[in-house]
């Protein structure tokens, strides 16, 4: 053991209250900085997921042109087709145009879990209870469990009921609540001046409420068939092996599917700054608690100093450096922040258990009855590394002007 | 025993030492010349306020002179860096003061040790031997793991003592080291530097107001207004 590691720890047992008190503002500000990341990250991922669950990682919808290439297509071609969105030298077609083909391509890229066609189109459902406008969505009904979290979603009645009947539908929680719609049931879907029945297989919910309170998944062929677009796709919904690079692949995606790519951090932009903005505002303000312990750490080492003036003369006269008594100070801050972080990420630990225990009924942009929280080991080396900068950076200064006293004058001071 | 034929193991020459701002700056030391030898114990008497802490102080290294030179063992230390001279305090000179700067967390025998460990060329338990040693020798064998602020005053600057002795320094300089203290315990704390120095072989200065501490050592050296007024004589 160093001699001035030694005598720091002397000095820092004499002073334990205003020790403890610095030691308790990092405790605490490590300890909330760390369950306010966990929280805050713990929904995010939720809601991620949910987003994922729901509507895949990718979606591939509308087909474009570059606008040089389709003048001349023009010219040759006097077939009418539907064009919208001119925007950046591009024309957009809505939907998707030659599916299996693009699907063909999209397992080209090595990231690519699963891709499946999605067919949307607008229709009014009807009970003997209530009408209400709906969106319904078919889809192909083995690849989308590969493509969703739709499977897990189910809460009342059976998914296997729903692959087994071609005229089977899956209605949203909220849609079923308002419509008093249970698994068994029978339901009207009405287009235009056409009606169809068909049987409710069961009830999902993703949590996300506008999904919730719309969407009824149907067979894609059923759906074709009701909304009258045989052979068409309104778009490709993906899954991804590495659902963070979503945002990479979509160049070169769109490049060789000539369609439009939508990844999951594009499409959900709004949502995704929200929780970032939660976030680094719990990171800033749960900061300054481990600021304040910074400046409580500064004054206790300042008043030590003051206090052990002739304490420090007769350590310099008996042969200690400068550079000792700095280093017997600083390592009395290190002491207490080591300490202060240590205890810190043992208390964030347990504040986060006790919080993922919380009940707590959240429905809007995703469900949950609990408190949700990410265990991530960089909560803690970030909350460890902002509390030893700040501290340290308040230990280093008092520690240098302890240096700078000179033995004599104060020896000087204390004879008459 | 003749001086001249012995090396001085503390010397200065022409020591000038100026306190003070700049504007309204005290000439303190106004060339004083001076050699010590070991085993020898000298006093340094005269006015208070003459100048005997700073020399003292300058002699001691914890303070610069402005002009004149000191040797160390024959070395001239006078243009030593920081480090140097904070090197030979540790090794080369004990000091005592009139306050016994105890350090209050430790115990006596840590006191004593505080020095060798800077040193660090003993080992732990030789160290605590040699502090135990120490202690006995100034009559606190009983004493070892006492807080140094539960002892008395008179203890505390026999501790004090000790601590000057850690390191085996050749030089001990002290400053009215029996000022704190009352009549018995001056005299103790007298004959243990003036024993010690003997035992040991050690130049002790001591610069004192009480003239029968004085009387009692091998030289005394009356200063005045900076200067030495009587040449080294046997007192
Ligand atoms: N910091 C200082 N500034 C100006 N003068 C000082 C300072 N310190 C001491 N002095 C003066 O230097 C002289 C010598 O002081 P000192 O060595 O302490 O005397 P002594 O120990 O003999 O009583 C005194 O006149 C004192 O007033
Ligand atoms: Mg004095």
């Amino acid at each position: 053991m160093s001699p001035n590691f030694r005598i720091a720890v002397r000095f820092l047992l004499s002073k334990k209250r205003s020790m403890l008190m610095s030691l308790a503002g990092i405790v605490l500000g490590v300890g909330l900085f760390i369950v306010a990341q966990a929280n805050t990250t713990g929904f995010e991922k939720l809601f991620i997921k949910t987003v994922l669950g729901a509507n895949g990682a990718v979606r591939v919808q509308d087909k474009f042109q570059e606008t040089l290439t389709s003048i001349q297509i023009e010219q040759e071609d006097t077939g009418r087709q539907f064009e919208f969105g001119r925007a950046s030298g591009r024309k957009y077609r809505p939907g998707v145009e030659h599916a299996d083909k693009v699907i063909e391509s999209l397992y080209q890229f090595s990231n690519v879990l699963a891709a499946s066609k999605v067919l949307r189109g607008a229709i009014d459902v009807s009970n003997n209870f209530k009408a209400e406008p709906a969106q319904l969505f078919g889809i192909e009904k083995d690849m989308h469990m590969l493509v969703s979290d739709l499977e897990e979603q189910i809460v009342f009645g059976s998914m296997l009921d729903f692959q087994r009947n071609p005229r089977g539908a899956l209605v949203g929680l909220a849609l079923a609540e308002r419509m008093m719609i249970e698994p068994g049931d029978s339901i009207l879907f009405t287009v235009g001046d056409e009606s169809h029945r068909v049987l409710v297989s069961g009830i999902y919910e993703t949590g996300y409420r506008d999904i919730d309170r719309e969407r009824i998944f149907i067979d894609i062929n059923q759906a074709r068939r009701i909304l009258k677009r045989p052979h068409q796709t309104s778009y490709i919904q993906v899954s991804l092996f590495d659902v963070e690079k979503a945002d990479d692949d979509r160049y070169l995606m769109e490049s060789v599917v000539q369609h439009i790519v939508a990844p999951w951090q594009e499409r959900e932009k709004v949502w995704l700054q929200v929780f970032q903005a939660v976030r680094i505002s719990a990171m800033i303000s749960l900061s300054s608690i481990i600021f304040i312990s910074g400046l409580g750490m500064f004054s206790t080492l300042a008043i030590i100093i003051m206090e052990k003036t002739r304490e420090i003369a007769i350590l310099r006269s008996i042969g200690y450096t400068r550079r000792d008594v700095t280093h017997i100070f600083i390592w009395q801050g290190f002491i207490v922040t080591v300490v202060g972080i240590l205890m810190g990420w043992l208390t964030g630990a347990t504040l986060t258990l006790v919080a993922s225990r919380l009940p707590i009924r959240i429905r809007g942009i995703f469900s949950t009855d609990s408190f949700v929280v990410d265990w991530s080991i960089w909560h803690y080396v970030i909350a460890g590394l902002i509390a030893f900068i700040f501290v340290m950076t308040a230990s280093i200064i008092p520690s240098r002007r302890a240096a700078k006293l000179e033995p004599g004058d104060v020896i000087r001071g204390t004879s008459g | 025993m003749t001086q001249t034929d012995k090396k001085p193991v503390l010397e200065c020459k022409g020591l000038h030492r100026y306190l003070g701002d700049p504007e309204q700056r005290v000439h303190v030391l106004k060339g004083v010349d001076l050699q010590l030898f070991r085993g020898n114990t000298y006093a340094i008497v005269g006015p208070s306020g003459c100048g005997k802490s700073t020399l003292l102080y300058t002699l001691g290294l914890l303070d610069r002179q402005n002009e004149g030179t000191i040797l160390v063992d024959g070395i001239d230390v006078s243009k030593s860096n920081e480090d140097q001279r904070t090197r030979i305090r540790n090794e080369k000179i004990g000091f005592v003061f009139q306050f016994h700067f105890l350090l209050p967390e430790f115990t006596t025998t840590e006191n004593i040790m505080i020095p060798m460990w800077k040193r660090g060329n003993r080992k732990t338990l030789t160290m605590e031997r040699r502090a135990h040693m120490l202690l006995q020798s100034v009559g606190l064998g009983d004493k070892t793991e006492r807080l140094a602020n539960r002892l008395s005053g008179g203890e505390q600057q026999r501790v004090a003592v000790a601590r000057a002795l850690a390191n085996d320094p050749p030089i001990v300089l002290a400053d009215e080291p029996t000022g704190n203290l009352d009549v018995k315990n001056s005299n103790i704390v007298f004959e243990l530097l003036y024993q010690l120095s003997k035992r040991n072989n050690q130049a002790v200065l001591i610069v004192t107001h009480n003239p029968d501490i004085a009387r009692r050592c091998d030289y005394i050296l009356k200063m005045r207004d900076g200067v030495f007024t009587t040449p080294e004589s046997a007192g």
